[in-house]
C-alpha cells in the first residue's frame, strides 16, 4: 500500500552552542512520515529524539539552532513547504503548529496549565486555527473530548487539569493536539507518565484515532513494548543519529545493528529464570559534545572491528530503506 | 468555599486582638507614664509641675486605673472610633492622624503604581531575553537601585531639581497651601509635589519586584505548558502573557499583605529627609514623647492593615489560582 508522504525530513542537524563547546544533537537525520503509518522512534535518553520533535516544530529553544537540512511539508507537491526556511515567529510557521501538526507530552501534569480551565485551553486552538465563534469552539471543544473517551464532556470542560486523573489529562492533551485538525502528531513519550492499564487504554486510543483519521503519527518512546503495539515502523536513533531502520516485525525478527540487538535484549522477558540478572547495555550514552571518534556507539560495542570501528564512521542508512548504520550490517548484505 | 472565607475572617479577628493587646503593651513597655515625661519636659524649659497637678493629669488621662481596666476602656473607645487625645498635641487622635493618613495613602498609592507600571513589564523583558543586551542594562541599574537607600537618593533628587529643575521641593505642598482648607488648587499643588516623593518611593521597590518578576518568569518559561502554547500556533507574545506571567503573579498576590502597613506608615526616614507630611514621622515622634494615644492608635491601625492585607491577598489569591479556589474549602 503506498501512501501519500506527509513529511520529509533530510539530514537534519541541530547544534547547542554554549561556553562548553558546540553540541550537535542531531547529527544529519533523515525519514519520511505516511498518512495513516505509524513511524517509531526509540533510544536512551539524550539521543535527539525529542529534539527532532521539537525542530519539526521549530520550537528548538536557544541556545540550539538548526544548522543544516530540510524539513519538507507535503514534499513533491505543489504545496511543498521547506520549515527550515520558515521563520519560527512567522504566520505560517504557526498555522503549521497545531494546524498541520500536532503534539503530545510525555507529562500530561505539567504541560497543561493549571490556571486555566481544560476547555479554556482548548477552544484556544479551536479559535487559533478555525474561524469559528466561542459558540461553535465550546461545542468543537465537547466533540474532541468524547472523541478521546473523556466520559460527561460538557462538564469536563469546565475542569481544571488538576482536578482529572492522570490518564484524563492525558486525553486532554490529546484532543488539544487535535483541535486544530493536524494531519500530522508527533506523541513524545505520550505513556512514560502513566499506570500500566492507562497507558494500554491511551496507546489504543491514538491508534483508532490514527485509523480514522488517517494520521502519520511519529511515536517517541524508549519502550520496546510500546513500538511492538503500537509502530509500523521503527527508526532507532543513536547520539543524534538514525542508526537502525526497519519495518518493525523485522526489527524484532532480525535487528542488524548491535544496537538495536542490545536494546532488544534489555527488556524483560516474563519467560526468563527467576533471580536472573537483567541484560544491560554496557557504559553509559557518552555526552553528545564527547562524541567518540568513528562510530558513535563503538565503546559499548560488543561486536566493535578492532581497528575500523574506532577510526570510520559507517554510512547513514538511505531514508526509506531498511538498514542499519554499521559495518557489520553492510558486510552481511 | 464559604467556609474557607468564613475561617480567614475568624482568624483575621482573632489576630486584631492580640495586636491591640500587643500595641497596648508597646506603648507602656518605657517606664514611667506621660505625665512624667511631660513633667521632664517642663522641668527642662524651666518651669516646673506640683504633684497635685501631676495627681489631676493622672487621673485626667485615666493612668491611675489598673493597667486591665485602661486597656479594656482603650479598646472600646477605639470600638466607638474614639482613639483618646493626643497629649502632645492636646487634641483627639483622630484629627491628628486624618489628614495624613489619607496623603500617606496618596503617595504610598502613587509610588505603588509607579513601582508596578515600570517593574512588571521589565521584569518580563529581562527574562524573556535574558543575557541579552537589554537583560544587561536593567539588572546593573536594579542592583544601583537596590543598593542606594533610599534617603539618600531623596537629597540627590532634591537637589538636582531644585538646582537644575527650579522645582519646589521638600512636603507635599507650597508654603501657601500647607494649611490652606481643600480645594481644586490644593489638589493641584498636591499633584505637582507628588512626583518627586512617589519616584524615590518606588525606586527600591521597582528594582525588587524587577528581580523577582524576572525569577518567577524564569522558571515559569522553562514548564512544558509553554511549548504547549506554542505548539498551539499562539504567537510568542500571547503564549508568554497568557501562561508564564499568569503563573509568575502568584507571588505578587501575597506579597500584597506587606505592602497595606506600608500604605498606611509610608517610608519614615523618606517623608521626614523629604517633609513629607505623612504617618510614618508622626509614629517616630509619638513613640519619642511617649505620647501613648497616638503611638497606639498608629501601632494599632499598622497591625491592622497588616490582618486586612493579609486577607485581601489571600482573596486574590483564591481569586488568580484556581487550585486554591477549589481545593481550599475542601
Amino acid at each position: 500500500m503506498v501512501e501519500r508522504t506527509s513529511l520529509s525530513i533530510r539530514d537534519l542537524a541541530v547544534q547547542f552552542e554554549s561556553e562548553q563547546g558546540v553540541v550537535r544533537a542531531l547529527d544529519g537525520v533523515s525519514f519520511d512520515l505516511q498518512a495513516g503509518r505509524t513511524l517509531g522512534i526509540v533510544g536512551e535518553s539524550g539521543c535527539g529524539k525529542s529534539v527532532t520533535a521539537r525542530s519539526i516544530l521549530r520550537l528548538v529553544d536557544r541556545p540550539g539552532r538548526i544548522t543544516g537540512g530540510r524539513i519538507l511539508l507535503d514534499p513533491g507537491t505543489p504545496a511543498q513547504a521547506d520549515l527550515v526556511a520558515l521563520n519560527p515567529d512567522s504566520r505560517q510557521m504557526r498555522a503549521v503548529r497545531g494546524g498541520r501538526i500536532g503534539l503530545i507530552f510525555q507529562e500530561p501534569m505539567t504541560a497543561l496549565s493549571v490556571h486555566y480551565t481544560v476547555g479554556n485551553q482548548i477552544m484556544e486552538a479551536v479559535l487559533q486555527h478555525s474561524g469559528a465563534s466561542p459558540q461553535e469552539a465550546r461545542a468543537r471543544a465537547i466533540e474532541l473530548l468524547r472523541e478521546v473517551g473523556i466520559p460527561r464532556p460538557e462538564l469536563r470542560l469546565d475542569s481544571y487539569p488538576f482536578e482529572l486523573s492522570g490518564g484524563l489529562r492525558q486525553r486532554v492533551g490529546i484532543a488539544m493536539a487535535l483541535a486544530g485538525d493536524p494531519d500530522i502528531v508527533i506523541a513524545d513519550e505520550p505513556t512514560t507518565a502513566l499506570d500500566v492499564t492507562t497507558q494500554a487504554q491511551i496507546l489504543a486510543l491514538l491508534r483508532g484515532l490514527q485509523e480514522r483519521k488517517r494520521i502519520a503519527l511519529m511515536l517517541i518512546t524508549h519502550d520496546m513494548g510500546v513500538i511492538a503495539e503500537m509502530a509500523d515502523d521503527v527508526a532507532v536513533m543513536y547520539l543524534g543519529r538514525i542508526v537502525g531502520f526497519a519495518p518493525v516485525m523485522e526489527l524484532f525478527k532480525a535487528p542488524r545493528h548491535p544496537y538495536t540487538r542490545a536494546l532488544l535484549r534489555a527488556v524483560p522477558s516474563i519467560l526468563a529464570a527467576p533471580r536472573q540478572r537483567l541484560s544491560t547495555i554496557g557504559g553509559a550514552v557518552p555526552h553528545p559534545g564527547l562524541r567518540p571518534t568513528g562510530c558513535a556507539f563503538h565503546p559499548r560495542c560488543t561486536e566493535a572491528l578492532e581497528g575500523r570501528c574506532a577510526r570510520e564512521a559507517p554510512p547513514p542508512i538511505p531514508p526509506g530503506q531498511a538498514g542499519a548504520s554499521c559495518f557489520l550490517a553492510e558486510a552481511v548484505a | 468555599m464559604l467556609i474557607y472565607l468564613l475561617r480567614r475572617l475568624g482568624l483575621a479577628l482573632v489576630t486584631c486582638v492580640f495586636i491591640s493587646v500587643v500595641a497596648f503593651v508597646i506603648i507602656r513597655l518605657p517606664p514611667g507614664d506621660f505625665v512624667d515625661a511631660f513633667i521632664a519636659n517642663l522641668a527642662a524649659s524651666g518651669s516646673s509641675v506640683s504633684a497635685e497637678q501631676a495627681e489631676a493629669m493622672r487621673r485626667d488621662y485615666g493612668l491611675d486605673q489598673p493597667v486591665l481596666i485602661q486597656y479594656v476602656r482603650w479598646v472600646g473607645r477605639v470600638l466607638h472610633g474614639d482613639f483618646g487625645v493626643s497629649m502632645v498635641w492636646r487634641r483627639p487622635v483622630t484629627e491628628v492622624i486624618g489628614d495624613r493618613l489619607w496623603l500617606t495613602m496618596v503617595v504610598s498609592l502613587a509610588a505603588l503604581f509607579l513601582t508596578w507600571t515600570i517593574a512588571l513589564p521589565i521584569g518580563i523583558y529581562s527574562a524573556v531575553r535574558q543575557y541579552s543586551l537589554g537583560d544587561y542594562f536593567f539588572t546593573t541599574l536594579g542592583f544601583i537601585g537596590l543598593a542606594v537607600p533610599n534617603f539618600l537618593l531623596a537629597l540627590i533628587l532634591m537637589y538636582l531639581g531644585f538646582r537644575y529643575l527650579g522645582l519646589n521641593v521638600g512636603g507635599l505642598f507650597s508654603a501657601e497651601y500647607v494649611q490652606a482648607p481643600w480645594s481644586l488648587a490644593r489638589v493641584w499643588d498636591l499633584t505637582k509635589h507628588l512626583p518627586l516623593p512617589a519616584a524615590v518611593l518606588a525606586l527600591a521597590g521597582t528594582a525588587q519586584l524587577i528581580r523577582i518578576m524576572r525569577a518567577n518568569l524564569l522558571d515559569e518559561l522553562r514548564k512544558p505548558y509553554v511549548v504547549t502554547a506554542r505548539a498551539k500556533g499562539l504567537t510568542e507574545r500571547r503564549a508568554i502573557l497568557k501562561y508564564p506571567v499568569r503563573a509568575a503573579l502568584n507571588p505578587f498576590a501575597s506579597s500584597i499583605a506587606y505592602l497595606f502597613p506600608y500604605l498606611v506608615s509610608g517610608s519614615i526616614i523618606v517623608s521626614l529627609v523629604l517633609g513629607l507630611p505623612t504617618v510614618g514621622p508622626l509614629l517616630l515622634q509619638a513613640l519619642v514623647a511617649q505620647d501613648m494615644f497616638l503611638a497606639g492608635a498608629i501601632v494599632l491601625l499598622l497591625g491592622v492593615m497588616t490582618v486586612v492585607g493579609t486577607l485581601v491577598s489571600d482573596l486574590l489569591l483564591m481569586w488568580i489560582d484556581p487550585r486554591i479556589r477549589l481545593e481550599g474549602g475542601a
